[in-house]
């Protein structure tokens, strides 16, 4: 019997963006593995050390674009440790809302996608609708649908519509229907069952040693969340659960998705009902814009809008490593600044990276119909692998 | 208590250790500090099964010396605590011990790490380029490393 070599990607459509793997085949088996990452890099790092803390806002968006919020959030809170700033209440509420939508968002691409590479195309549609419709919401929001530059160092750009609470509760609504669509598609197919079940297993032990955080890690039945062993802004007061897996395969992967956008949707429903009245934004000069009227009609706000443009927010030397639980994992920013109104360092940690990094073990004895399936269930997002 | 303990047992080698926002760091330097983190990860009142993070810093324009550090971030499951060590690395030696045989997860961090900072690390077992291209000169995070520097496209090699 001969090996044969085998290219997949960088530009494969089961791939999702630019990701090359290298594989040696015996017939259609999968005897070796090798990923190639690195075709999207574009400097995020880097690029932070020459711009001011607000100008890195619209490059985190670019990092997970399927749930740019959650990294915006991820990267404001960072930079509030180091300013030792508290942001208003409302504001708080406006991103647990935020963080659980693009969560939301991110788990339905996610498994769309992966049905799609599977075979399953309708899936894909009832998904997508309601994500265009959660879409028409962030629109309203800051007016942008996919790259949103939403919160703000100190708080969020703006308050929420007034047709925002209503609006969401219906696609809520929309959003159940569709996951029981979907599941009823997909639970107990068979097609799916033998493609998805014990495939690409990974052992609870194997899975913390490689670093996996987020629904990939309790798809092998650790609980671990963020939300839970490390609250923030007021996660400790809602009521959810979080879902685990027993098997850590493929098909665990994608049901501990389709239970957390749930579990999501319930989080939203309490913040609407929990959310006070209030500014969103903190008033304080030095760090937030000053309303438009004044910059307008006195030096002083004239000034101050120029100080926080040209100079940018001048945040005290130290260092921080501050993460929150995005859609994929842990989302961490590693933060040191010097003292100016640029950053010294910023590092990201991004969960994906690491989920790939495990990708050629878990590919290996398994068939070329496999890889693609694992592919799937990891949610590969090559905008924070590469960065 | 976490500092204490690593204080007690590794006194010559921990250079500071503090906290600040929240984070409990050390300061530590590279000699044993393979053994360090065997350590850190085995003992039963550590228990750092999770090597979150891994990445170099460059603190060329803070004036600190030795220049360069290679930064761990460890969590820990079983108690829900987190430590961040800085292994300091000075510049007329960039090469320190891996801990792939600890934790996988520092297999791409490592690499990513030697490729943006030239930081070697000695045990790994495939210490290539991830995320730049072949024949990529300099490491790009490094403070001296210009912002619009071009680099020369390579032609590519064979495809298989």
């Amino acid at each position: 019997m001969k090996e044969m070599a085998l290219n997949i990607g960088p530009s494969h459509p089961a791939t999702h963006g630019a990701l090359r793997f290298f594989v040696e085949l015996d017939g259609e088996t999968i005897k070796k593995s090798n990923v190639e990452i690195g075709y999207l890099h574009r400097a995020f790092e880097k690029h932070s050390e020459v711009s001011t803390w607000t100008q890195v806002i619209p490059y985190t968006d670019r990092l997970n674009y399927c749930s740019s919020m959650m990294n915006n959030v991820g990267y404001c809170r960072a930079v509030e440790t180091l300013l030792g700033v508290e942001i208003p209440e409302r504001a708080r509420f406006i991103r647990v809302i935020v963080c659980e939508l693009s969560r939301i968002m991110d788990h339905l691409i996610c498994l769309g996608a992966a049905a799609v590479d599977l075979g399953g195309l309708s899936n894909f549609w009832y998904f997508f609708n309601v994500r265009e419709a959660i879409y028409d919401f962030t629109e309203k929001l800051c007016g942008a649908r996919l790259t949103t530059n939403y919160t703000r160092i100190g708080g969020v750009m703006r308050d929420l519509t007034p047709d925002f609470a209503d609006g969401i509760r219906k696609v809520l609504k929309d959003l159940g229907s569709a996951i029981r669509d979907v599941s009823r598609l997909l639970e107990r197919n068979k097609i799916f069952m033998d493609r998805t079940q014990k495939v690409g297993i990974i052992s609870k032990e194997d899975a913390i040693s490689w670093g996996f955080t987020g629904p990939c890690l309790r798809a092998t039945g650790v609980p671990h969340d963020l939300r839970r062993a490390e609250p923030y802004y007021h996660y400790d007061t809602f009521d959810f659960e979080i879902p685990v897996g027993t098997v850590g395969d493929v098909y665990d992967r994608l049901m501990v998705r389709f239970e957390e956008m749930r579990q999501s949707a319930r989080i939203i429903e309490q913040a609407f009902r929990m959310i006070p009245e209030g500014p969103v934004m903190v008033k304080d000069p030095r760090i937030a814009l000053p309303p438009k009227q004044e910059v307008y009609r006195n030096i002083e706000g004239l000034m101050n809008h120029f100080m926080l443009l040209m100079d940018g927010i001048k945040v005290p030397a130290g260092e921080v490593y501050s993460a929150t639980e995005a859609a994929n994992g842990e989302l961490g920013f590693y933060i040191i600044s010097d003292g100016g109104g640029r950053p010294y360092r910023v590092r990201v940690r991004p969960p994906c990276f690491l989920l790939t990094s495990a990708f050629s073990k878990m590919v290996e004895g398994g068939m070329i119909a496999d890889a693609v399936a694992v592919l799937g269930s990891l949610n590969i997002i090559v905008g924070e692998l590469d960065r | 208590m976490i500092l204490q303990q690593l204080q007690e047992k590794f006194p010559l080698e921990i250079i500071k250790t503090g906290e600040g926002y929240g984070n409990l760091f050390a300061f530590v330097k590279k000699e044993r500090s393979h053994e360090f983190f065997t350590y850190l990860r085995d003992e039963p009142a550590l228990k750092f099964e999770f090597l979150i993070d891994l990445f170099g810093v460059d603190r060329l324009k803070l004036n600190e010396s030795p220049r360069f550090e290679v930064v761990y971030q460890l969590y820990s499951l079983t108690h829900n605590h987190r430590l961040r060590v800085h292994i300091k690395v000075p510049e007329e030696e960039l090469v320190i011990s891996s801990v792939v045989d600890l934790w996988k997860a520092a297999d791409w961090s490592e690499r990513e790490c030697w490729e943006m900072f030239g930081i070697r690390f000695e045990g790994h077992p495939n210490l290539k380029h991830l995320l730049l291209f072949e024949g990529f000169e300099g490491h790009p995070l490094r403070k001296d490393y210009p912002i619009n520097k071009r680099q020369k496209i390579p032609i590519p090699g064979e495809i298989v």
